[in-house]
């Protein structure tokens, strides 16, 4: 299946799940929401231009931004973690050359130490940054700290599921044939 | 000039994404405040025929309890009716009419539009509705929606054929309701931490409240007409440093399930709304 193909399809996939079943669940405390559609940028192919990494978040979250009614509430957390992926990705990359040598981030790419603290912290930015947008608006420094540790302990627990329902296989790639 | 153009090519991707930014976040002030966002209309057309399409699949799974809502609604209505009531005097007979004036000069206030129940949210902090009918079939910003067990939110944003519904769970939500069985005035809001409860608040400490007691719509709101069930009281939180009740509600609308609503069409909402506005400006 061609790269653009499969992105697309998991665009559309991420973002039905995200609407249809995790936001329609019934919640659990106040403090956890569980969110799962970022995970498409993190799972998007090195080579991506970055500029394009940006615009790809961007609309990403403003897709799902028009179908809970708050134009920009996710767009913002999703461009700011799209832009910094690559940053997080030169530093925590395990050999020269992996990104030449697998297609996109992930376990047998990257390492399960490596690949965990890029997951964890890029988690940590998106759901710091969505509370933070909330919090300007409403509620207390409590509700900000409990709702970022939760909704990140909550998200972290779906994409380690996510990761062991889905397993994707990296194929090791070299120039000779 | 040319260093300017230098340091727009070696930092467009900063600048790319400053710009991404402050477009999100204009997008998201400007709709916390006005309920209005760019291609909200077109995105309302296209999300919601997406969540028409997936709505269909999931309404199966709810039609028993549709139906019983429905059922009860229909028993309540009925037993309203006035043929129900026999007037001592039997050469006396109560017709209600439903053209806008009838025979007596009394004019209509409210009519109710029907309209299924396409996408909802209960799990996030601001959450809307939306409803399968708009703009094409009368429905304007500003009207009540309400449920067949009690109220639900008022509209914030139509397209075509869809409108967007704020439901009584968002923080910014706010209606004037009263205690049915004593009348004072107050107002719901949300505090965002349970889709199970609502509170009410400016109830004073001389009023008689009881867990149980039913709160309905003041009649205050140009939104809603009066003595619409929005919930009853779960809990009287006595707040000792206040003159005030707060009131825990638990509201009468079940919202992780409301499958049909109607729309509130006020009549005489211009009116009020202009004469309101002109005292205003006399003063």
């Amino acid at each position: 299946m061609s790269k653009l193909l499969k992105n697309t399809i998991r665009f559309l996939l991420f973002i039905l799940v995200q609407v249809f079943v995790l936001f329609q669940m019934k919640p659990l405390h106040q403090f956890i929401v569980p969110y799962l559609y970022f995970l498409y940028i993190l799972w998007l192919p090195f080579n991506t231009p970055r500029l394009g990494l940006t615009l790809i978040g961007f609309l990403f979250g403003l897709t799902l931004d028009y179908f809970t009614k708050t134009p920009g509430l996710h767009a913002a957390p999703c461009t700011l973690i799209a832009y910094l992926r690559p940053f997080l990705i030169n530093i925590l990359i395990r050999q020269e050359g992996a990104e030449q040598n697998y297609g996109s981030p992930s376990i047998t790419s990257m390492g399960l130490a490596p690949y965990a603290t890029y997951v964890f912290i890029l988690t940590l930015i998106h759901n710091g940054y969505l509370v933070f947008l909330e919090w300007i608006d409403f509620g207390s420094f409590i509700y900000f700290l409990g709702k970022v540790l939760a909704s990140t302990g909550v998200s972290m627990l779906l994409i380690f599921v996510t990761e062991l329902l889905f397993f994707r296989k990296e194929k090791f790639r070299t120039n000779t044939p | 000039m040319r260093n300017i153009f230098l340091f727009i090519r070696r930092y467009f991707n900063f600048l790319f994404f400053l710009v991404l930014q402050i477009v999100a976040l204009s997008f998201l002030f400007r709709y916390n405040k006005f309920h209005e966002a760019a291609f909200m209309g077109v995105a309302n057309e296209l999300t919601g025929r997406v969540s028409a399409k997936y709505s269909n699949v999931e309404y199966y799974f709810h039609l028993k309890k549709t139906n019983e809502s429905l059922a009860a609604q229909n028993e309540h209505l009925l037993n309203s009716l006035p043929s129900n009531y026999q007037a001592p005097d039997s050469s006396k007979q109560i017709i209600t009419d439903t053209t806008r004036y009838d025979t007596l000069g009394t004019i209509r206030r409210y009519v109710w539009r029907g309209a299924r129940v396409v996408n909802n949210t209960v799990s996030l902090q601001n959450n809307y509705i939306t409803i399968h009918r708009g703009e094409k079939q009368g429905v304007l910003k500003e009207m009540g929606v309400v449920s067949p067990a009690g109220l639900v939110g008022r509209v914030v944003n139509i397209s075509e054929n869809f409108s967007v519904v704020m439901t009584m769970l968002n923080r910014q939500s706010s209606v004037s309701a009263r205690l049915r069985k004593s009348g004072e005035i107050g107002k719901i809001q949300w505090d965002g931490r349970s889709p199970d409860f609502v509170t009410m608040i400016n109830i004073p400490k001389s009023a008689p409240v009881a867990k149980g007691d039913s709160i309905v719509t003041s009649g205050y709101s140009l939104s809603f007409p009066p003595g619409i069930m929005i919930g009853t009281i779960a809990e009287v939180i006595d707040d000792k440093t206040s003159n005030f009740y707060s009131l825990k509600v638990k509201p009468s609308t079940n919202f992780y399930n409301v499958e049909y609503v109607t729309v509130v069409d006020n009549l005489q909402k211009e009116e009020q709304k202009k004469v309101e506005e002109a005292a205003k400006r006399n003063q």
